[in-house]
C-alpha cells in the first residue's frame, strides 16, 4: 500500500521565473509533484526540471501528440531536462497546464530516474500532450527540485505546484 | 522601468516561502537556455517537416511509377 502525503504547496501571487522546493524531507520512498502552470510566453512552453541545483547530467525521451501529429524524440541540449508542457499566454483564458512528475527512490545512491505525464491545456485543436522518461545521472539523494521554463517566458500568478511524499508499506 | 525577475523558494523543512530576485548570472543563464532551446526546437521542427516532405515525395513517385531516390526508399522501408 502507498500513501500520498502533501509536503508543500506553492501558489504564485506574482509572476516568477522559477519555483523551488528545498530541504526536501528524506523519509519517503518516492516523490510526486503536481504542477498547474501557465506561461507569459506566447508560444507553448516546456517545463524544465533542475535537481539539487544541477542542470547537467540529464537525458530524456519524449512521446508527444498534438492537434496534427504525434512523434517522439530524445532530448538534446537543455531539452534533456524536459518535464512537461505549459499553457501559453495565448491559450484560452484562465487555462493552466496539468503535469505530474514522479521521482522514484529519490534517496537512493543510484542515478535518479523520473517520469512525467503532461497536457498543455487549451480550448483548441493544437494542444500538446506528452509523456516522458527522464534520467539525472547523479547518485546524490534529491534534496531540492526546481522548475523553470525552457522558453523565454515566466510562470504567471496562480501557477501552482504541490510536492507529495509517497510512503510505501 | 523593467520588472525585476524573481524566483519563489519554499523550504520544505520549515514551510518558509521566500521570493528572491534573480542574480545577473541566473538571468544570463536563463536567456542563454531560452535561445538554445529555441534553436533546438527549430531544428526538430525542420527535421520533422523534411521527413514529411520526403514521405510525400516517395508516395507520389510510387503512385506515378517513377524511380525513388535512396533517401525516399529509406523512409518507406526503415
Amino acid at each position: 500500500m502507498a500513501n500520498m502525503i502533501p509536503i508543500s504547496t506553492i501558489v504564485l501571487a506574482s509572476t516568477s521565473a522559477t519555483i523551488s522546493f528545498t530541504s526536501i524531507p528524506q523519509g519517503y520512498t518516492d516523490l510526486l509533484v503536481k504542477v498547474s502552470a501557465r506561461s507569459t510566453a506566447g508560444n507553448g512552453s516546456y517545463l524544465a526540471v533542475i535537481i539539487n541545483g544541477s542542470s547537467t547530467s540529464f537525458n530524456s525521451r519524449v512521446l508527444y501528440g498534438n492537434g496534427s501529429s504525434a512523434g517522439s524524440y530524445a532530448g538534446s541540449g537543455n531539452d534533456r531536462q524536459y518535464a512537461g508542457y505549459i499553457s501559453a499566454s495565448t491559450s484560452s483564458t484562465s487555462m493552466f497546464s496539468n503535469t505530474e512528475i514522479y521521482f522514484p527512490d529519490y534517496t537512493s545512491a543510484n542515478n535518479k530516474s523520473f517520469s512525467s505525464d503532461s497536457v498543455g491545456e487549451n480550448n483548441a485543436t493544437g494542444v500538446e500532450m506528452g509523456i516522458s522518461a527522464g534520467l539525472w545521472s547523479q547518485t546524490a539523494p534529491i534534496t531540492s527540485i526546481t522548475f523553470d521554463i525552457f522558453d523565454a517566458g515566466d510562470f504567471v500568478p496562480y501557477t501552482t505546484a504541490t510536492l507529495y511524499g509517497i510512503r510505501k508499506y | 522601468m523593467s520588472e525585476t525577475l524573481t524566483k519563489v523558494v519554499v523550504n520544505c523543512a520549515t514551510g518558509e516561502q521566500s521570493v528572491v530576485p534573480l542574480t545577473a548570472e541566473e538571468i544570463a543563464q536563463r536567456e542563454a537556455d531560452a535561445a538554445a532551446f529555441a534553436a533546438e526546437q527549430a531544428a526538430r521542427e525542420a527535421a520533422a517537416e523534411a521527413l514529411a516532405d520526403l514521405k510525400a515525395s516517395a508516395k507520389a513517385k510510387l503512385i506515378a511509377g517513377e524511380p525513388l531516390t535512396a533517401e525516399e526508399a529509406d523512409v518507406l522501408v526503415l
